[in-house]
């Protein structure tokens, strides 16, 4: 397998579109993986980052200006791990709608999940799709094939003419593979396709009809409880195959501090093994389930104790965890206005994954915003793909954010086709004013007028 | 009090108030008619999800006996059965415009978004392995008028705690009432993290002379299929309350249905210090106790010969047959 880093285009695929020329005048960049942290005229032409020029010093030309003093501009995010729902369940997201909440959230580039309805299992399915990001996405979308025919956890698919069709890697996310023989053999072939494999780490037996996390707030509140074992020994039995085999794994949404410290260990014995970990599972603990409410707090893996947040944001910090996903889950009202146990998993976190991490991580001075900055970016490089950056000649990917932005999530409705939000009401800091992706502009809030080159 | 959820919300004040009202109405079941005017023209509204003989016959009897419309709804034979969302059935049922929603349902939460879909007081008849409130308020009902007062009682709740709303609801008010709670069973059937609520854990019978009360919960059948006991006759061997376990200063309680000869013998159901026939009697004063406080107290007017109003601490209309 080649460790040569693809650009994002290059394996992604975006509704083509009319290149931006943009001067974002006296922007305070910040690009911690490139070394750069000053304030700079950046330059957007051609489909690339032009010239980090020195304030006020761009010559604005035929470009529209942006007005960015005391604006931050980073290199826009790249999520590893979202679901939009296509096909089968468009009625939840499609890659149209799921886009539009990248973008919204300072993204250029997702890998869409492949447990849809049917899953994604064949190279025709994988055209498909493509052909769908290349009608409506808006911001640059690849799609993962499962690595079970239809995730029955049995058979491999074809994973070889997958990869030729576009896959960017393999993933059951949503089950389990239970089986480690199926789970070696798909190690072992990964030698011949290449393609990352990344892995919903969870022992069904050990979960049973579990809930929420196993622990005090199950214990209060009578829910059956997942423990933190149903995650953890899975990660150790998928370390171990790989290691074994010589194999790349990656470990999605990291919840367990037991699974935080096994990633630790394998990484240090030089195993080939990446980890992610989402917002809401960095930013809430198993308290919030008190509420029984499943619109905001139901999801899998569940939302576990501070502890295990603890381990989480030291992961983030130590590098454990090289990035964060948001588990873009959308649902609709229906499936989440009944009982806890009765209610779909998952929530949405597109929109809002930079403002909350802000807000709750950042300003409290837990994480400082160039690791935020870096981590959001860092779910490209397990994948193949060259993580978005500001450097100069680099193919355009900017986010535009206001970090004193206050606003409410959900009052102004979602870009999403659902509004499962585990933010809804919530008032955060920070916000995502305009994005880039792929030299297109992608997103602008609404409200978020732009000087014009007089 | 708008609703009545889980034990979770009340204070003991608020406990101890509604204790003191059940006990104004046991004064009313002394009599030859059994009946008082305070809910004329209200409807109240049962919905059970799940089977039940105790609970759904004793709030369906409180209604009656505060002169309340009535309507009974099970899942089996109703649109339920047809697939019919929850939010969907209240929708229906609040059409009728009913004064309170009695519900009981196999899922956590289930009345507390019942709440949020319907202007009637709702009241939580056991959800899922939460809450079981009213069942907690007899008990402590029960124990209150053997013992005078919770106040340093050592309260032992032996069986199936992992699956029991019982057990938990009844964990929360005997503390808030000021008693000491033990819980007690195999370590399969105690939740991870159940100190926190406030007790202490025993995994076996060792000490059980301590307790001035014995809580014996259900054990289901289906708990050995599962593996969380490897055998009835082993669990019976080391966790069942007999007479010889029980000394005679020490009540046993237990909330029904008795499985005869696994969590209890038969000899300690039926002996002196067995509370069981008790609490059944304490369930129909309670939850008409339960009714009033929601009910009369509420802005709704009263009905017009009857001279009951939230204001007055006593229910007067007991002295006023229907």
């Amino acid at each position: 397998m080649s460790d040569q880093l693809a650009a994002l285009t290059d394996v992604l695929d975006v509704r083509p579109g009319e290149h931006a020329h943009l001067v974002l005048r006296r922007a305070t960049v910040l690009d911690p993986a490139a070394g750069i942290d000053a304030v700079h005229d950046v330059v957007v032409r051609d489909g690339h980052i032009a010239e980090l020029a020195a304030p006020g010093a761009a010559a604005a030309e035929g470009a529209e200006v942006v007005e960015a003093e005391g604006l931050h501009a980073f290199p826009a995010f790249f999520d590893p791990h979202v679901h939009l729902r296509t096909p089968g369940h468009e009625h939840k997201e499609d890659v149209e709608t799921g886009t539009r909440a990248a973008a919204a959230g300072g993204y250029c580039g997702v890998l869409a999940m492949a447990n849809t309805s049917p899953p994604v299992s064949t190279a025709a399915d994988i055209s498909a799709l493509r052909e769908q990001a290349r009608a409506g996405a808006s911001v640059p979308v690849g799609f993962l094939a499962t690595v079970t025919k239809d995730m029955q956890g049995k058979e491999l698919t074809e994973m070889v003419e997958l990869r030729e069709a576009g896959a960017l890697g393999f993933s059951d996310d949503g089950l389990p593979i239970t089986s480690p023989r199926v789970m070696r053999r798909a190690l072992q072939y990964q030698r011949l396709c290449g393609g990352n494999i990344a892995l919903h780490e969870e022992d069904p037996d050990l979960s049973g009809d579990g809930a929420m996390h196993e622990g005090a707030v199950s214990a209060a509140v009578g829910l059956a409880g997942i423990p933190s074992v149903s995650e953890s020994t899975m990660v150790a039995r998928d370390a171990a195959l790989a290691a074994y085999e010589e194999a790349r794994i990656h470990v999605q949404h990291l919840s367990a501090k037991e699974s935080v410290a096994i990633v630790r260990a394998a990484k240090a014995a030089g195993v080939q093994i990446s980890a992610e970990a989402s917002p809401h599972h960095l930013c809430l603990t198993d308290e919030e389930v008190r509420s029984l409410d499943p619109h905001r707090f139901k999801m899998n893996p569940p939302l576990r104790h501070e502890s295990d947040r603890q381990a989480l944001i030291e992961g983030l910090r130590d590098g454990t965890i090289e990035c964060i996903a948001t588990d873009h889950a959308p649902h609709q009202a229906e499936e989440k206005d009944v009982p806890f146990e009765q209610a779909a998993m998952g929530v949405t976190g597109l929109e809002t994954a930079f403002a909350a991490l802000h807000t709750e991580l950042v300003l409290p001075g837990v994480i400082d915003l160039g690791l935020l900055v870096e981590r959001l970016g860092g779910g490209a490089a397990p994948f193949a793909i060259a993580r978005p950056t500001l450097s100069p000649g680099a193919e355009a990917n900017v986010a535009l954010c206001d970090l004193g932005a206050e606003w409410t999530v959900g009052e102004d409705g979602y870009e999403s086709r659902s509004q499962n939000s585990w933010c809804a009401g919530r008032t955060l800091t920070g916000r995502v004013l305009m994005t880039v992706a792929a030299g297109q502009i992608a997103f602008r809030l609404r409200a978020f007028s732009l000087g014009v080159a007089s | 009090m708008n609703h009545l959820l889980s034990i979770e919300q009340l204070s003991r004040a608020e406990i101890e108030g509604i204790l003191d009202r059940a006990e104004s109405f046991a004064e009313v079941g002394r009599r030859d008619i059994k009946k008082v005017p305070t809910l004329r023209g209200r409807t109240v509204v049962t919905l059970f999800y799940e089977s039940s003989t105790r609970t759904s016959s004793s709030f369906e009897l409180a209604a009656k006996r505060l002169s309340a419309d009535l309507v009974s709804v099970k899942a089996a034979g109703s649109s339920i059965d047809k697939g019919e969302s929850l939010k969907d059935t209240i929708a229906t049922l609040s059409a009728y415009d009913p004064a309170a929603i009695v519900i009981r349902h196999p899922y956590a939460g289930a009345a507390q978004m019942v709440a949020g879909w319907t202007s009637a007081a709702v009241v939580n008849a056991g959800d899922g392995k939460h809450e079981h409130p009213s069942q907690a308020l007899l008990d402590v009902y029960t124990l209150r008028r053997r013992l005078g007062s919770l106040d340093g009682t050592r309260i032992w709740i032996v069986g199936d705690v992992l699956h029991s709303r019982v057990a938990r609801s009844n964990l929360i008010a005997f503390n808030r009432m000021g008693a000491e709670v033990t819980v007690c069973g195999p370590p399969t059937l105690i939740p991870r993290g159940i100190e926190e609520l406030g007790c202490a854990v025993s995994h076996s019978l060792d000490g059980v002379e301590e307790a001035d009360v014995v809580y014996a919960l259900r054990l289901q059948h289906e708990r050995m299929a599962e593996s969380f006991i490897p055998s009835l006759r082993e669990y019976a061997a080391t966790f069942q309350i007999d007479t010889r376990r029980l000394s005679p200063r020490q009540l046993l309680m237990h909330p029904g249905p008795v499985n005869r000869g696994v969590e209890l013998s038969g000899e300690a159901i039926d002996s002196p210090q067995s509370l069981i026939v008790e609490q059944v009697a304490a369930g129909l004063v309670v939850r008409m106790a339960i009714l009033y406080e929601l009910l009369a107290g509420s802005e709704r007017p009263a009905p017009i010969d009857g001279p009951s109003s939230g204001g007055d601490p006593s229910p007067t209309p007991i002295g006023q047959p229907a």
